[in-house]
């Protein structure tokens, strides 16, 4: 055909040839559903007095915390006009999903996540401020509201407010990763996303790669600090990230089955674009390595017994597809909805530039930046129930 | 056991904490609006002026036939097929021309890709307009040898 | 009694109506509105007409178009365009289309054929009353104005582009010198003097008519009274004023 243009297969509007959303949108629903489920797993010990993984319960809250605060950065960082940002606070449009957004993500930052962690480490921070000295203690003197009653009365109220906080939490954070579903969900243009199913989805999915980034974490600093892995509550991570998995893998097959036997215009475009450009990261790297792979690893543990250092293998493993085949999720969900042109006549092609503004370099920073401000949080604030020392930065 | 206020004196401060940042921004916002933001929707008023705002490229057909009688009188008397066209169809956009004739001039278009846009016989097109084979029928010259672009027919 | 009480009420409302009238004034007059005499928003409802069989696929519509609203030179951005369908009789499901450059140069001739139907079909911003790109932008950056036109504030939008995705028709693109949002404006400027727009001006055929579904003197009640029009993608419930005469049903 004539005056075809590069990258192109068929026919595209002109309009949609140029993907929109980059790399960097893909990162942000990865991040925010890592947030949401870690702090999911942080809440089974304090709701669900799962006290086996109370060992994770710190470092789930702080991971949690260390995403949220990296998650705007790609979408502020993919902006037309960065600077114009705040107007979505100024002047948000009811309407909008994406607008809503920014008050969701506002209030699990400081109505939930910040609270929660600020209540459960008070007396610990009121210990390091009488501790330390130097601009140490101003800054725990500062973290603590310079109110230093750590009694058991004030405490027990600590208890009791933060359960309440949690309570509140999980919903909000279901409601934090589900608007995030809810933003593609809800686009009726593109039938790619156009499901309600979407939130749902998305949300389980986090749900895994929270467990999964927490357990690996999890083992990881327990490795750093050369301690022994508490086994039993890694087992209970690991049983969690397997029940996870099995709702998230039966919800994507309910779309997908949905979709097959529905068949409706959309369908032999889209299933075209799987089995071609989408083949390698949805078929390949989500369903087969991300998904069936790792659940066919958890499964083997839950039905028989391995020695630890097998088991330790299997988790890790398990856990490290997962987060890989997250990320192909959102990157098929991303990405894939913006390959095929909305007349389902033709395909387009991503074109990812490596350290141009929205390419794979400032991608990788991004990614790894979150790990960077957990690091800080970990010295600033200790998570360690075995280390009752004062952190020593 | 009894509990004391200074017990939740923390709590008390966290929460006016939050509170300020809550009253702070309920009172910064309001500067931060823009004028007219909100006058007929969600938007900003002023927004509407600025669509209208934009120069003119195409001043339109009843801009030329103003000034140009001559070749109106022209297409009318010899009731040219080409007489409905519009004039900055071919000699493009001549808003700047029209508002000021003697300092822009505009340049003769060289017409016989464009007769050929409109001409050239091909699948699909309408019986509107009456089309040639390019080739067979003008020979590869120019169609202003045998045409006058303003009255195409052969009188 | 129950005079002076009615006779509050009467004078109250009295004052209401008219401290919110003055209220209204004023407000216009911050907001900087338009006080066009000639012009009346709320007097005029804007729409277009395109009769697919009239289109001889010039492209004229397409580079008066980018003249006229200084869309950027490149195959990639479009306030209108313009597609060939190539439907096989025998295989309607998968039309072949395509559109060299939007169609701003014209197509490439083609044989006939007794195997296919060719048409063309022009495309631009279908001006939605419900549309789904103004209802997911963020900050109220694009909008339906009250005379049926849907505008992108270029000094407002942020360039999230979420309004590219929510489009149906693929009309909205990203400038690539501003950053922001930019669609067809249906001529804004041009329509508010008057004016049609610079592709229905240019259109040799008069395949597009540009028109006011509330001027009562405009062809279009007529023309709606005798023919019927479709729009693209009904079942998405758009609102859409881009009517069509003699579509296809296979064009999407
Ligand atoms: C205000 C009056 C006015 C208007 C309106 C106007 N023109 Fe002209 N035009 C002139 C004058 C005067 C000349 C110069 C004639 C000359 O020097 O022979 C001219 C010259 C031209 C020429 C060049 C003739 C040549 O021999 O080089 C063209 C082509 C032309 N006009 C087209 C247009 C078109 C198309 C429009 C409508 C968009 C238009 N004009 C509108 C006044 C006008
Ligand atoms: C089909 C294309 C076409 C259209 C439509 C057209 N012109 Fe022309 N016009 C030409 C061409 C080609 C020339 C150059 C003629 C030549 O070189 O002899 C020309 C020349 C002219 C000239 C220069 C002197 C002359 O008369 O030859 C004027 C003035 C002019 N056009 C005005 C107009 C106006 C006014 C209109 C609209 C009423 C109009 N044209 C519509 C193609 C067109
Ligand atoms: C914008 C499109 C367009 C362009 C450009 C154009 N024409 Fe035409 N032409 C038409 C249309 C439309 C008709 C038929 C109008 C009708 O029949 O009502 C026509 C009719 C004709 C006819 C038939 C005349 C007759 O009376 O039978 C000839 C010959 C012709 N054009 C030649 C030309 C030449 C030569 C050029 C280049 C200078 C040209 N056209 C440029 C649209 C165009
Ligand atoms: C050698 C002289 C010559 C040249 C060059 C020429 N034509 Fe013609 N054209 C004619 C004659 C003679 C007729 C009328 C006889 C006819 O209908 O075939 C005509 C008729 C037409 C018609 C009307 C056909 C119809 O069916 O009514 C069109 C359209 C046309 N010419 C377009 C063009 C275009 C476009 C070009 C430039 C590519 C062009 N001509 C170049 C001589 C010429």
């Amino acid at each position: 055909m004539h005056g075809v243009l590069p990258g192109v297969d068929g026919f595209m509007y002109p309009n949609e040839v140029e993907l929109q959303w980059s790399v960097l949108i893909v990162l942000y629903p990865y991040l925010t559903g890592l947030v949401a489920g870690a702090f999911i797993l942080a809440s089974l010990e304090r709701v669900f007095d799962v006290h086996v993984v109370k060992p994770t319960y710190r470092l789930a809250l702080l991971t949690a915390l260390a995403f949220l605060i990296v998650a705007p950065l790609p979408l502020q960082l993919h902006l037309g006009h960065p600077e114009r940002s705040l107007q979505m606070y100024l002047t948000p449009h009811r309407e909008s999903a994406m607008a809503m957004f920014g008050f969701v993500y506002l209030w699990y930052l400081m109505g939930v996540l910040v609270i929660e962690i600020w209540l459960d480490y008070r007396r610990d921070i009121v210990r390091w401020w009488k501790e330390s000295r130097g601009w140490q203690r101003a800054l725990y003197a500062t973290l603590a509201l310079g109110v230093d009653n750590v009694g058991p009365r004030a405490l027990r109220i600590d208890d009791r407010v933060a359960r309440a906080v949690t309570i509140i939490g999980i919903p909000s954070a279901f409601l934090l990763h589900g608007y995030v579903g809810f933003i593609f969900g809800s686009v009726k243009a593109n039938p790619w996303w156009s499901t309600p199913l979407m939130p749902v989805v998305f949300l389980f999915s986090a749900m895994v790669s929270g467990i999964a980034l927490v357990l690996l974490l999890f083992m990881a600093t327990s490795w750093m600090r050369r301690r022994a892995i508490d086994m039993p509550c890694l087992d209970t991570i690991a049983k969690y990230l397997f029940y996870a998995f099995l709702v998230a893998f039966a919800l994507e097959l309910l779309d997908l089955v949905h979709r097959i036997y529905e068949a409706d215009e959309s369908f032999l475009a889209l299933d075209f674009m799987v089995q071609t450009r989408l083949y390698f990261s949805q078929v390949v790297l989500q369903i087969m390595f991300g998904t069936v792979f790792p659940i066919a690893l958890l499964a083997l543990t839950q039905l028989w017994s391995f020695g630890e250092r097998t088991r330790r293998w299997l988790y890790a493993t398990a856990a490290s597809a997962a987060l890989i085949g997250i990320l192909a999720m959102r990157w098929n969900v991303v990405i894939g909805g913006q390959l095929f042109s909305k007349s389902f006549l033709g395909y387009t092609t991503y074109k990812m530039e490596f350290a141009a503004a929205e390419g794979l370099l400032p991608a990788i920073l991004v990614m790894l930046l979150p790990f960077a401000v957990l690091a800080v949080l970990l010295i600033v604030l200790p998570p360690w129930e075995d280390e009752p020392a004062a952190p020593s930065a | 056991m009894k509990r004391e206020r200074s017990d939740w004196a923390h709590l008390i401060r966290l929460g006016g904490l939050l509170v300020l940042g809550l009253v702070a921004f309920v009172f910064i916002r309001p500067l931060f609006i823009p004028e007219g933001f909100g006058v007929y929707g969600h938007y900003r008023a002023g927004a509407i002026l600025d669509g209208r705002d934009h120069p003119l490229e195409y001043a339109g057909r009843a801009d030329c036939e103003m000034c140009h009688s001559d070749v109106v009188d022209l297409q009318e008397e010899r009731q040219s097929s080409h007489r409905r066209l519009s004039c900055e169809g071919c000699h493009g956009p001549l808003a700047a021309h029209a508002a000021a004739p003697d300092d822009v001039r505009p340049v003769l278009p060289d017409i016989t890709p464009a007769c050929v846009t409109c001409h050239e016989k091909s699948a699909g097109r309408p019986p509107l307009v009456p089309q040639v084979e390019v080739r067979d029928h003008s020979g590869g010259e120019a169609c202003s040898s045998c045409h006058v672009a303003h009255t195409p027919g052969m009188f | 009694m129950d005079v002076p009480r009615r006779q509050f009420l009467v004078e109250s409302g009295r004052w209401l109506m008219l401290t919110g009238v003055a209220a209204c004034a004023y407000e216009a007059m911050l907001a900087g509105q338009p006080v066009d005499a000639e012009y009346e928003m709320s007097d005029h409802w804007w729409g277009m007409l395109i009769d697919v069989d009239k289109c001889i696929g010039c492209g004229l519509c397409v580079k008066a178009c980018k003249e006229e609203n200084n869309v950027p030179d490149s195959p990639y951005y479009f306030n209108t365009w313009v597609e060939r369908y190539r439907v096989q009789l025998a295989d309607r499901e998968h039309p072949l289309v395509d559109s060299p450059n939007g169609g701003a140069d014209g197509f490439p001739a083609l044989e006939e054929s007794d195997d296919e139907r060719v048409f063309f079909v022009p495309k631009l911003c279908n001006h939605c009353i419900d549309s789904p790109c103004t209802q997911v932008c963020p900050v109220g950056a694009t909008f339906r104005s009250p005379d049926g036109v849907v505008l992108v504030d270029e000094k407002y939008c942020i360039g999230c582009r979420y309004c590219i995705q929510a489009c149906p028709y693929g009309c909205r693109y990203l400038d690539p010198r501003t950053h922001t949002a930019k669609k067809c404006t249906l001529c804004y400027h041009r329509i508010v003097k008057g004016l049609t727009t610079a592709c229905c001006e240019v259109c040799p055929t008069g395949a597009r008519q540009l028109f006011d579904l509330k001027n009562p003197g405009d062809p279009i009640h007529a023309y709606l009274r005798e023919h019927p029009v479709q729009v693209l993608k009904p079942q998405l419930a758009t609102g859409s004023k881009l009517y069509y005469a003699n579509l296809d049903g296979t064009v999407r």
